[in-house]
């Protein structure tokens, strides 16, 4: 990991009665890609708009490189902005709105025309430099905000659901577009996103938040594979979450029946949650000692299936590359790598913060 | 766009001083000279002067004319705009322009034209000769200061109602058509309600200047034919009865109230949902 | 069904044209008699330019359209700044303040503004027809700048922000632009109203300053001088020729 960029600490934010952040430490580094990562109304976007000064903080503080900047101004900040409607200047094109920033920095006519060339050659549309911006497609435009931000050489890209107005198709390409320039110029990201699916392919380190609070950060990996709490397990992907008794380290109680796992550290008679992903539990032909249970909807989806099956009094959401009937009788197995453990919120306010 | 509070207010200051010294101040000018005589005591005197036959007539005389006049342009305007949505995509900015192009023209110059072609031997008349058809002379009697009133005021119906109307989406009307609407029923169903908050700011807009002009009267009606606005011009500049006046202004005043009540109570019905 | 649309159209046209027919046609009438045609002439052109009421009146109505307009669209942007961070309630409430000389009728206004310039002391002449004219003013050109306003996404002033211009270049490079049409229509709209004002105008001049209107009213006992007809004349065609030409860039404003 690269040496620390922004450091927040203890942010905490309200409009009106609503508290949209709640003393929120976190940490970014340099060259990072970092996604904040939530449904709406979690908090990303203020949290986001904190960094970029177009929002104070109620209380906490802003560390850029060592340096307190809570009080700076967005126009003083080394920060850029990719916005999420884009908000070119309709009455600029191209050429102007990407020279907007050098221009009021200063910088030299011949500076700024090349500068403007290699941020259009970085976005791939070189020779765009007279176009109308309302003019250009949807991707087009994005790319073209993505230029103008980048021309300033920012320490920081802050992107507010950039790729939220393009279409499927596009809004793919352009996640490999975001990944590959980030390489290029160095520039850390902070992105956000309700998209899970763009987090988990983009990102260095994925920030989930809910309701004003972090509730993991870690690598795509590690917040998918091991979900802190049933907020991220739910939030990240499909899960199957289930209440369950630790009976003792590697040992789970659920449904009356004790599965061997690989989580340790809880205590004897814990209540947890225990989260099984639908694509790690096997059918197979029913059998004695094994949970049995029945097949009650099937969903094709192209790649894969959709498959619930009730057993155990509860409805199990497998994903297989083979078909199954409705009606079909079958027995669910779990392998113990792939049972994750979670603790159950402590308080009833803790409660609230993982059940939206 | 303020960085703070105090910025912004720095921004509406000048304008709430304005409103009070341009807008409000005006008012209490009027109400106080409509509640005193010419010695400056209080008195009710010039405010129960309305009741006086003359002056009761001019009133009655203004808001029947004023309401035909309304009326009439309600009328004229629907199908016209409906015609002129309809026709927005072939032709539509040469329509509107020429449409709006006699509104730059000085409204008291095409008035007292209506003069030319409504008298004795005006250009209608000369034409009703041309085809052997009996005379129709209209000048000077309160059917001129209709035509008047609605040759000057049709546009004011026009803007408010066409933005409405092209405002309704096409697909609504289609479905409507769709669903075994006439076209009758999808009007007064469909349309019509859809564009009430235009038709209502048209009416408003007509009927407040009609009712209370004085020009139009003056240029079209011969002088015999007092509308409330002729007195009160008349206690301005030839009594010098500033008093009477502001009464008169006051009673004026009163069914400008009630209009804004009721446009407005029509418009927070339609609050628009988007902001 | 077509064909009677048609027709339809035709009549309010002949409708709102059949004056101002007459008028250009008067224009042109060697009689100074109206509805008395006695020959085609150009004189009332010529003399058009030597007299120096219409001529005064003229450049009265120019420049407090002008000025008026000016005034009326500056203070009409300032205060729309502000009301765009107040909330809905107290917006509505300000506009429906500022458009008290709009709705209230206008002999109403004149004279209510007659009465406050004398009780403050003030001489009534081209100064006081300027101010009553900004009076009526400031809302049309609110009403043209408001809705672009609100329209308008914070993120255009932010993005100015976050590529570091101050917050005043961000007002002047983007935000102003931005809102360029709107105040463009305002402004025009300010100068036609205030150019074919006359009640209020009536109500607020002093003696020996006219503004065409009310030169106009002041001739109607006596007979319109048939220059007028040739100056409104001019005034419609320069008016079309800026309408066409405006139409065929519009693209471009």
């Amino acid at each position: 990991m690269n040496g620390e960029l922004i450091r927040l600490e203890n942010i905490v934010k309200t409009f009106g009665n609503l508290k949209v952040l709640d003393e929120i430490d976190l940490t970014i580094h340099e060259n990072e890609f970092v996604t904040l990562l939530g449904p709406s109304g979690c908090g990303k976007t203020t949290l986001l708009r904190i960094i970029g000064g177009f929002e104070q903080p109620d209380a906490g503080k802003i560390i850029f490189g060592g340096k307190d900047i809570t009080a700076v101004p967005p126009n003083r900040r080394p920060i850029n902005t990719v916005f999420q409607k884009y908000s070119l200047f309709s009455h600029m094109n191209v050429e102007e709105n990407i020279s907007f920033g050098p221009k009021i920095a200063g910088k030299s006519a011949d500076y700024i025309r090349d500068k403007v060339k290699y941020a259009l050659k970085l976005v791939n549309l070189d020779g765009y430099e007279k176009n109308d911006v309302t003019k250009l497609s949807g991707g087009q435009q994005q790319r073209i905000a993505i230029a103008r931000a980048i021309v300033n050489e920012p320490k920081v890209l802050l992107l507010d659901e950039p790729l939220s107005a393009l279409d499927l198709k596009l809004r793919r390409a352009m996640r490999n577009e975001l990944v590959r320039i980030n390489r290029e110029t160095g520039i850390t990201f902070v992105f956000v996103t309700h998209d899970q699916e763009e987090a988990l392919s983009m990102s260095d380190t994925i920030v989930v938040m809910n309701q004003g609070y972090i509730q993991q950060v870690g690598t795509p990996e590690k917040i998918y594979n091991e979900p802190e709490n049933a907020f991220v397990a739910d939030f990240i992907g499909d899960s199957n979450i289930i209440d369950g008794v630790m009976v003792r380290d590697k040992l789970v109680r659920i449904f009356g029946r004790e599965y061997p796992c690989v989580d340790v550290g809880f205590p004897p008679e814990c209540p947890v949650d225990v989260q099984i992903r639908p694509e790690d539990i096997t059918l197979a032909a029913p059998q004695k000692n094994s949970l049995n249970g029945v097949v009650t909807k099937v969903v094709f989806w192209g790649m894969s299936y959709d498959i619930t099956v009730s057993a155990g009094g509860f409805d199990w959401l497998v994903q297989s590359i083979h078909g199954r009937e409705v009606g079909e009788k079958v027995s669910v197995h779990l392998d113990p790598q792939n049972i994750q453990i979670m603790s159950k919120p402590q308080s009833e306010d803790e409660e609230a913060v993982q059940n939206v | 766009m303020f960085r703070s509070v105090g910025i912004r207010n720095l921004f509406l200051a000048p304008f709430c001083i304005w409103a009070g010294v341009f807008i409000f101040v005006p008012l209490i000018f009027i109400a106080w000279y409509g509640v005193t005589n010419a010695d400056g005591n209080f008195s009710l005197e010039n405010l129960e002067m309305i009741f006086q036959t003359e002056f009761f007539r001019s009133l009655e005389v203004s808001v029947i004319l004023a309401l035909v006049s309304t009326i009439v342009c309600l009328i004229l305007a629907y199908p016209l705009c409906l015609i002129l949505v309809e026709r927005a995509k072939s032709a539509g900015l040469i329509i509107t322009l020429l449409f709006v192009l006699p509104l730059w023209m000085n409204t008291l110059l095409s008035t007292m034209a209506w003069q030319t072609i409504l008298e004795k031997n005006g250009i209608l008349n000369q034409l009703l000769r041309f085809f052997s058809l009996p005379d129709f002379t209209l000048i000077n009697t309160s059917a001129a200061v209709v035509i008047g009133m609605i040759y000057n005021y049709l546009p004011y119906m026009v803007l408010p109602l066409y933005v409405a109307l092209s405002k309704i989406d096409l697909s609504v009307i289609e479905a409507a058509k769709d669903l075994g609407a006439s076209t009758w029923k999808t009007f007064y169903k469909i349309i019509l309600p859809l564009s009430l908050p235009g038709a209502i700011s048209g009416v408003t807009m007509v009927f407040i200047p009609a009712l209370t002009t004085f020009a139009i009267s003056a240029l079209l009606g011969g002088g015999k034919l007092l509308l409330i606005g002729n007195v009160i011009e008349q206690e301005f500049t030839f009594e010098y009865d500033w008093h009477l006046g502001s009464a008169l202004s006051i009673v004026l005043m009163i069914f400008i109230v009630v209009n804004m009540i009721i446009t407005l109570a029509f418009d927070n019905s339609h609050e628009e949902t988007s902001d | 069904m077509a064909k009677l649309k048609t027709i339809y159209l035709a009549i309010i046209f002949l409708f709102l044209y059949a004056p101002i027919g007459v008028l250009i046609a008067q224009s042109f009438n060697e009689s100074r008699y109206r509805g008395n045609w006695t020959g085609f002439t150009l004189k009332w052109y010529e003399s058009l330019f030597e007299n120096e009421d219409i001529l005064n009146a003229l450049s009265n109505t120019i420049s407090i359209g002008f000025f008026s307009a000016l005034i009326a669209t500056i203070f009409a942007l300032i205060t729309c700044l502000a009301l765009r961070e107040v909330g809905k309630k107290w917006r509505a409430m300000f506009m429906s303040a500022a458009n008290v000389p709009i709705l209230n009728a206008d002999i109403v206004t004149g004279i209510s503004l007659m009465l406050l310039f004398l009780g403050l002391g003030m001489k009534l002449g081209y100064g006081s027809i300027l101010l009553a004219h900004v009076v009526f003013n400031v809302p049309y050109v609110m009403l043209c700048i408001m809705p672009q306003l609100i329209a308008l996404d914070k993120s255009f002033y932010e993005a100015a922000l976050d590529l570091g211009a101050s917050p005043f270049k961000a007002f002047t490079s983007v935000v102003l632009p931005e809102l360029r049409p709107s105040i463009f229509a305002g402004f025009l709209l300010a100068f036609t109203m205030s150019a074919d004002d006359f009640i209020i105008t009536y109500f607020t001049r002093g003696a020996g300053v006219d503004t065409l209107p009310t030169a106009i009213y002041s001739q109607l006992k006596l007979g319109i001088h048939p220059e007028m007809y040739a100056l409104s004349t001019l005034v419609f065609f320069t008016i079309l020729i800026f309408v066409i030409l405006f139409a065929m860039n519009r693209k471009k404003i």
